[in-house]
Parts: structure tokens; sequence; C-alpha cells
């Protein structure tokens, strides 16, 4: 094994095993409000003794370990086809010693080969910067969040909602509306307003690599996001859906320009189990530093 | 927090009601897709799977085997429910269930056999694997390994105090049905 290896199928471990600080925060000042003695509070008791034991055994958080997502920033000259096969033999890895679950089917036979390889699995994305360092951050992204993502293409009648932030607001709000219950609540949403159907849903994603306690940096974008979290905890929807404060722990906002034609607002949703890490690492392959 | 142990009877599910937080003792059954789609084409279990007034779990654990050969369940959360809609009634039915655990609930088809039949829907803590494995205490056997792969194979699984909220009682009431249509009626003030 080599260095770059090692470091990979660390990061992949520690993604799926461990919480990271920011989300774990706001989940434990989600136990506080939601009323004691309540369904929703042992529901998140429940999940606060999931987290430690999941650290403490060293496995995997929820067993479904998702869709694994590398994003990569690399210097001008970095050999990305190298990293791609070092990535995926980590997977591989990663899956045998059980920090990943098969979790990657074929999907016209339904196949699965137990390796977590295969089109699309798993996804990278590459990014080149000017500074010489080389930073990795994953996702591991669930399947049961993933299915209550949803797009909406503006203005939506049904929900009076125009092509403007008050015509968002609304669907973004619909769209947890119609999660409750499904995807594992509280959730975080990451929300892309413009760019097409493709690229829309992409940067909602990369939301989640945001922390869960940032600020926008556009004062726009971050009132609405602090509005879209108060209004989504006022409903009551709470923890699993079970009623109660939580509904969501975070919401994270970015724009893209889109053509003249279109208006899209993409909302990926994730559960509370958000497997999210980061490490930069040295010239060899050897991390230098946790990046959450 | 009430418990739940065997016997399983409809007069224990009768007195439910939605909002309940239990802890079951007892055998539990884990079935999903493939053995909903199995059921309902009308096949058979294997004889040891007496699901007669048991409780089904949706559920694809990860299950391994440890130095001495024994299993052992390593992670089990609950699996998404509504995607065995359309066969539940049917199930409950036919083997007068009494109890249908798993996360996000279900429709209209499966509350009315809950009320019909004497059965509840109970919802546990969706992502909390960990938790939800300790709480088995022995992994009894396995069953249509071969046809369904580990995670759609019926298990066997002795738990105790593994805790669920009844979200479907058997009186026709649904929480999900409540949260809903209470969010929905705040939401429209906020807009
Ligand atoms: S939605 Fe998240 S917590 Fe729930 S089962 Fe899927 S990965 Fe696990």
């Amino acid at each position: 094994m080599n260095m770059l290896q090692d470091s990979l199928l660390e990061l992949i471990r520690r993604t799926s095993v461990e919480i990271p600080e920011d989300v774990h925060r706001a989940i434990l000042n989600s136990l506080e409000q939601e009323k004691k003695g309540s369904i929703a509070a042992s529901a998140m008791q429940i999940i606060d003794q999931n987290i430690a034991l999941a650290k403490n055994k060293s496995q995997p958080i929820c067993q479904d370990t998702g869709s694994v997502i590398f994003y990569v920033e690399c210097p001008p000259g970095y050999d990305q086809i190298v990293f791609e096969e070092t990535a995926r033999k980590a997977v591989k890895t990663a899956t045998k010693k059980g920090f990943l679950r098969q979790n990657s089917v074929d999907s016209i036979t339904g196949k699965n080969d137990g390796t977590n390889l295969g089109p699309g699995a798993p996804a990278l994305h590459f990014h080149q910067h000017r500074s010489a360092e080389v930073g990795v951050k994953l996702i591991l992204k669930g399947g049961g969040c993933e299915n209550v993502g949803a797009q909406y293409s503006l203005p939506n009648e049904k929900l009076a909602a125009g092509r403007d932030l008050e015509g968002c607001r609304k669907v973004i709000l619909d769209a947890v509306l119609q999660a409750q219950g499904k995807g594992c609540g509280p959730g975080i949403l990451g929300v892309c307003v413009g760019g097409d159907r493709a690229t829309g849903y992409e940067a909602s994603k990369q939301q989640f690599l945001r922390k869960i306690d940032d600020n926008n940096p556009n004062p726009e974008l971050d009132r609405l996001e602090k509005d879209i979290v108060a209004t989504a905890n006022k409903l009551g929807i709470g923890p699993m859906g079970f009623g109660g404060k939580t509904t969501l722990l975070g919401a994270k906002i970015c724009v893209l320009n889109r053509v003249p034609a279109s208006y899209f607002v993409s909302v990926s949703y994730m559960c509370w189990a958000y497997r999210r890490q980061g490490v930069s690492l040295e010239a060899d392959g050897k991390i230098s530093q946790w990046l959450y | 927090m009430l418990k739940l142990s065997p016997p399983f009877t409809a007069e224990k599910m009768r007195a439910l009601k939605v909002g309940d937080e239990v802890l079951i003792t007892g055998t539990l059954f884990t079935g999903r897709d493939a053995v909903h789609k199995h059921l309902h084409e009308g096949g058979k279990l294997p004889p040891q799977v007496n699901l007669q007034n048991g409780m089904l779990y949706h559920c694809g654990p990860v299950v391994i085997k440890d130095d001495q050969g024994r299993w052992k369940c390593v992670a089990a959360g609950p699996t998404t429910s509504i995607r065995e809609e359309p066969y539940q009634w049917q199930v409950i039915r036919d083997y007068n269930l009494r109890g249908v655990i798993g996360k996000g609930g279900m429709g209209d088809k499966t509350l009315a056999a809950c009320k019909e039949h004497g059965c509840v829907y109970l919802h546990a803590i969706g992502g909390a694997a960990q938790v939800l494995a300790e709480r088995i205490k022995r992994v009894c056997g396995v069953y249509m390994m071969e046809e369904f792969g580990a995670p759609e194979a019926i298990w066997e699984f002795e738990v105790e105090d593994f805790p669920a909220v009844v979200t479907i009682d058997s009186h026709g009431n649904s929480l999900h049905k409540d949260v809903f249509a209470a969010s929905q009626a705040e939401l429209a003030k906020h807009l």
C-alpha cells in the first residue's frame, strides 16, 4: 500500500464512523431544544447514543453508507489519473473492512459485485487551484435522504411561486414539507438557485461541504438560509417526522447563472447522519491536517 | 415507555395508541422488498418462519460470522416502509401480524389492515444502526438466503428492549397523517 491509499482509507473510515464536530454540536443543540420526555427528545437521544457507539466501535454510523463522492482540490500538474486509481483501491479496501457497506448495484442487472466500484462509483470531482496543496473532501450520501431531494422549475403555479427569492422560499419550504418522515430528519438542505438541471443539483450537493454554522457571504442568501431554518422549525415536523421543534439543522444556498428561459431551484436533502470529512495532504500523500 | 413482550396478542396491540413509545422484547423476523413480492405472488415461507401473531421488521441488516462461526448483527437500522405498501395489508391479514416495524410510515391500505386485524406500525429510529444492533441479543437463524441474498433474506432476531414509536395504531390513527396536516396548515401561515 502506498501513503496516499492509506490516507484515503483513513479518510473513508473516519467519514463513515464519525460525525463532524459542527454537525454533532447542532444535534446536541437540537436534543436540548426538544421537550423533555417527548418522542422527539428520545429520538434525538438515540441518535446521540448511536453517534457515540459508532465512533467507539469504529463501525458505520448508519448501515447505508451511501454514494461515495470525492472532491479534490489540486495544483496544475497533479496526476488525477493516479489519484482516481488509488481512490478506487481505497474504496474497495474500505468495503472489505466493513467501513462501507456493499452498496453499489448495476442499475440494469441488479447485480452487486461487492466492491463499490462501477460506472460513476465512486464519483470524483477535480478542481485546480494555484496553491501547491492537495485537499480531499469526502461525502457519503445516504439513499433515503437522496430520494427526497427535489428540483422545481419556476414559475410553479400550484405553489404560487414566481421567479424571485420569495418564489424560491416557497418551493424550498414545500420540499421540507414533502420530505417529512422520510430521509431521517432532522435534516440539512443544500440548495442551488439557477444553473441547469445537472449543474443545479451538483452545486446543491456541494453546499454540504460548508460547515453548518457558517454564514453565507451574500447577505440576501444568508437571510434566506436563516429564515428557511427558522420557519421550517416552526412547522412542528420534528425528528423522524414524529412532531417536535427540530425539523432542519441547517440550510445552505448558492446561486448559479441561468439561461433566460430556465429558473431551477434544486434542493438536496442530507439526513442527520451527515457524513462529511476532509484532509490536506503532504506531497507524499500523508495526511497533514483534518479539515472539519 | 411501554414494554412489549410475547405473546403478542391483538388485545395488547389494541391497547396501544399513536405516540406511545415501546421497548420490544421477543422475536422479530426481517422482511423487505423481495420477501413481500414473494408472498404477494403466492410464495410460501419455510416452516421455521412463523409469522403468526408475529413482528415483521423492514430491515436489511449487516450480519457477519464471528470467530466461532456464529452470526453477529453489526448494523440493523430500519429501511423505508412505504415500498411495501402495495403488499403489507395482505401479509397482515394472512399471518395475523401484530406489528410491522420500519421507518417513514405507511399508507391507507396498511392503516385499514391494522384496524381490521389488530396490528400496529412501529417506527424505529432511522439511521440508528448501531444502537439497534446492540438490542439484538441473538441471531436465531436466516432463511431464503440463497434466493434473496443477505440484505433481503429473512433473519430471525431475538431482541431485548428494542425501541420504537407507535405511529399507526389499530384504531385508524396515523401520526404521519396528523403531523402532515398540522405542518401543512402551519406552513400556510408563514407564506
Ligand atoms: S437517510 Fe441517512 S440516516 Fe436514514 S437510513 Fe439513509 S443514510 Fe441512514
